[in-house]
């Protein structure tokens, strides 16, 4: 075991591994944590902890992992290039390992402009595959990313991110495979609607042989609504939510779009279930936490595995 | 070269607002070529103060003097003696410009009548385009002669991120062409995509403090 955390038991035994996401408050609330968590609790193997989600302040992701954790929920641990310098990163990671994190997610960040203070300076001092590979070196060199040797290392579960549709479409599952290069254990991609682009690059990765060095996880968001597909289709970055998708909402009535979208994401976790490279599916339900325990049910993956 | 623009009217005038006579040092090196702050740019910066001036109290009096290039204090041999009719000067030079010319004359506020920009290069006439941030650890190499710290929003080092849309577009703009998409584009035609798979480690970025460049033949002259 390289962390010991529940994900990597989960998905080491075998089991198609099923995430959740909270976001962290806008403010110190301790009880918007948790109770977010609380609809959680049972329904997944881990729960990501958003980072400074589009550029938004928000309660730090590690000090809200700790909420989660105190609600016997294990966290996934977001960390961003946006705001960190190398020396930050390495202090959290050290800091959120001494209080139990066992699992982290590198990524990018939205570019500060997407958010409430445009104008900040974005540090991106080290990209994402330099982060995984920074946390590699600090788990499994026990060293600092300047050299020196770290008094207890980090052993955490390395994520990252993929997102298969970006363009260009091609390059996607090389930057998939420097990510599992660097060190990646596991991966949680974008949220796909987009099905056949899904099965050709998971296709791609599995004849790379990509998916027997990491874990992948499909991301899942069900649609609430006509509104915020057609939102997600125009607004938000590297999204692509075809047509189909926005049509089958149209033909649902207004009262019944939810209940749409919550029984295409369960066709779409079905699927992935039977697709060979999928080790499991990163649900995020976008402020919708409550509706969690309802999807986990009609998706078929409860109960959970309970790991020793 | 380094490119500028001129500060808005408002801002200039109210730095200036508590001294009678002002020199406008224009610079004949970058600032002239794009536009910003050559002579031309001076008279024309110091009619409309004038008018302004007249137009309020008729107290302050705005004179111009261009010099070759401000960057360089060889081109600075008229200005003493033309100074000792000013309380302060106005510099439509780059920071660097306006930073020696505050050097040279330790005793005269200076104030900079340009925000400088970037280096960058001219697009057409009176349009500049960014291109180098000055990293010091150039890595056009293997970016197919792109620069990722400049183009990229995020300065990223191995490839796109996942923002990436609309056609090879950033996520922060439909408008502004994905720097990773165009390296990654450029380098399949020239077959060269075996230089962005690898995974390239972090930068020792240069620009963390004041660099002083001394050329190789010039390092003994120096004593480093």
């Amino acid at each position: 075991m390289k962390s010991g955390s529940n994900l990597e038991k989960v998905l080491e035994a075998g089991h198609f591994a099923f995430t959740g996401e909270v976001g962290p408050p806008r403010g110190s609330n301790v009880e918007a944590v948790k109770k977010k968590a609380r609809y959680l609790k049972g329904m997944v193997d881990m729960v990501n902890i958003t980072d400074n989600q589009t550029a938004m302040v928000r309660m730090s992701s590690w000090a809200a992992s700790l909420f989660v954790m105190q609600e016997d929920l294990e966290p996934n641990f977001q960390m961003v290039c946006r705001d960190r310098n190398r020396l930050a990163m390495q202090a959290d990671i050290l800091g959120a390992y001494a209080h139990g994190i066992r699992n982290i997610l590198c990524l990018s960040g939205d570019h500060q402009k997407f958010g409430d203070h445009p104008y900040a300076k974005g540090v991106f001092d080290i990209d994402s595959i330099q982060l995984v590979a920074l946390i590699k070196k600090m788990r499994d060199e026990g060293k600092f990313l300047g050299g020196a040797d770290i008094d207890t290392p980090p052993k955490l579960f390395i994520g990252a991110a993929a997102n298969p549709f970006g363009d260009p479409f091609e390059w996607r599952v090389h930057r998939l495979a420097k990510k599992v290069e660097a060190g990646a254990d596991f991966i949680q991609t974008q949220c796909i609607y987009n099905m056949k682009k899904m099965r050709e690059w998971i296709h791609q990765a599995n004849d790379m042989g990509l998916t027997e060095k990491t874990y992948i996880l499909a991301g899942v968001t069900p649609m609430k609504s006509l509104g915020m597909a057609r939102y997600m289709k125009s607004s938000v970055p590297g999204m692509d939510v075809p047509d189909e998708i926005i049509n089958r909402l149209k033909g649902a009535e207004k009262k019944k779009q939810a209940a749409e979208g919550i029984k295409m994401a369960c066709e779409q976790i079905e699927e992935f279930k039977e697709m060979k490279g999928v080790a499991g599916v990163h649900l995020m339900a976008i402020e919708w936490e409550h509706k969690v325990p309802e999807i986990a049910e009609q998706a078929k993956v409860l109960p959970r595995p309970v790991m020793n | 070269m380094v490119k500028s623009e001129r500060k808005p009217i408002e801002e200039i005038k109210d730095s200036i607002k508590g001294y009678k006579n002002i020199l406008n040092i224009g610079c004949g090196g970058c600032s002239s070529v794009c536009l910003s702050g050559g002579q031309r740019e001076v008279n024309m910066l110091n009619a409309e103060l004038n008018t302004l001036f007249k137009a309020e109290n008729g107290s302050q009096k705005i004179d111009g003097y261009t010099i070759e290039r401000q960057c360089n204090a060889k081109y600075y041999y008229d200005l003493p003696e033309i100074l000792l009719n000013y309380d302060c000067i106005l510099s439509m030079a780059c920071g660097a410009g306006v930073q020696l010319a505050a050097e040279i004359f330790s005793n005269k506020p200076v104030f900079p009548a340009v925000n400088t920009v970037s280096i960058g290069i001219d697009r057409d006439i009176g349009m500049y385009e960014e291109k180098c941030r000055a990293c010091g650890q150039c890595v056009l190499g293997y970016t197919a002669g792109i620069c990722p710290v400049t183009r990229c929003a995020k300065s990223l080092f191995n490839g796109p991120c996942g923002g990436t849309n609309g056609g090879g577009m950033c996520e922060i703009s439909n408008e502004i062409p994905c720097a990773w998409h165009d390296i990654y584009e450029r380098l399949k035609e020239q077959n060269r995509l075996d230089d962005i798979l690898k995974i390239q480690p972090v930068m020792m970025w240069q620009n963390q403090v004041q660099r002083t460049t001394i050329q190789e033949p010039y390092k003994e002259r120096y004593g480093k």
